[in-house]
């Protein structure tokens, strides 16, 4: 299951993310500090067909299936620590 | 079992490795510090979760075999760091972005997708019968891409150390 971030309203954001990747954790770092609301899941902590369906979603915004993937409101993904596509996303 | 917790010291140890070891091969490390140690740590943990120290900022299946082009240093460093002055992590970066004259960009991930993946075979044994051109068979350090002809790979490459698995039959 992906831990949830209170925060403001903007729409369904997941990250996508490993427990050891520091792109992930910059990524997150900065979510938290746009004080969005947000889930995320640190997909190298699942394992078998959890970890399995974790990768099938992601591939389908990212083939490359690399981390951090982030997904918003179902519609776009950003691949990568991008830190100005991000704050643009958000309206920040 | 509960992994034993990673002490500041033993990422200090392994910071102070990596650094002379990338130095003394004639590569760099990234010159944030907190970030290294933090991939430091990501890859010590890999290490005992693994069996082998996986990058960090890659998803590792937990059987080595699979996972051998992702052992730091990976087979993708030296082609990211030409082409975009550090690897896939960061962690190695080229002199620029050492002296701080430029900076890291994401990079994008040149490692082949799960479904390429599966259907790329391994070579590992020289078959003894097929020498097309020469007597010996040729094989190819993919971290660093040092050559030489023998009935076998090398144990370790004499070049930047990798382990005889990461060696491929090249002729």
């Amino acid at each position: 299951m992906p831990t949830h971030v209170n925060g403001k309203d903007k729409g369904q954001v997941m990250l996508y993310a490993l427990s050891t990747c520091q792109w992930c954790h910059k990524t997150k770092v900065l979510l938290e500090s746009l004080g969005i609301a947000f889930d995320y899941e640190y997909v190298d902590l699942l394992e078998g067909k959890e970890q399995d369906e974790a990768m099938a979603k992601i591939e389908r915004w990212n083939p490359a299936g690399s981390f951090p993937t982030l997904v918003i409101g179902d519609t776009r993904a950003i691949i990568g620590f991008r830190e100005s596509e991000i704050l643009e996303a958000f309206g920040a | 079992m509960n992994p034993a917790v990673i002490t500041e010291a033993e990422i200090d140890a392994a910071y102070a490795a990596y650094k002379t070891d990338a130095e003394k091969n004639g590569y760099r490390l990234n010159p944030d510090e907190d970030f290294v140690k933090n991939l430091i740590r990501g890859l010590l943990k890999n290490g005992q979760r693994y069996g082998y120290r996986a990058c960090p900022c890659r998803l590792a299946s937990g059987i080595k075999d699979q996972d051998l082009d992702i052992v730091c240093p990976c087979d993708y460093r030296d082609s990211d760091l030409e082409e975009h002055g550090a690897c896939y992590c960061a962690l190695y970066v080229n002199e620029a972005i050492a002296s701080g004259k430029q900076t890291v960009a994401p990079i994008p991930e040149r490692r082949p997708p799960r479904s390429e993946r599966m259907k790329a075979g391994s070579i590992r044994v020289a078959s003894t019968t097929e020498r097309p051109v020469f007597p010996l068979p040729v094989w190819r350090c993919k971290v660093c891409g040092y050559l030489c002809a023998r009935e076998q790979p090398p144990g370790i490459c004499p070049i930047c150390k990798a382990t005889k698995e990461r060696f491929e039959r090249f002729v």
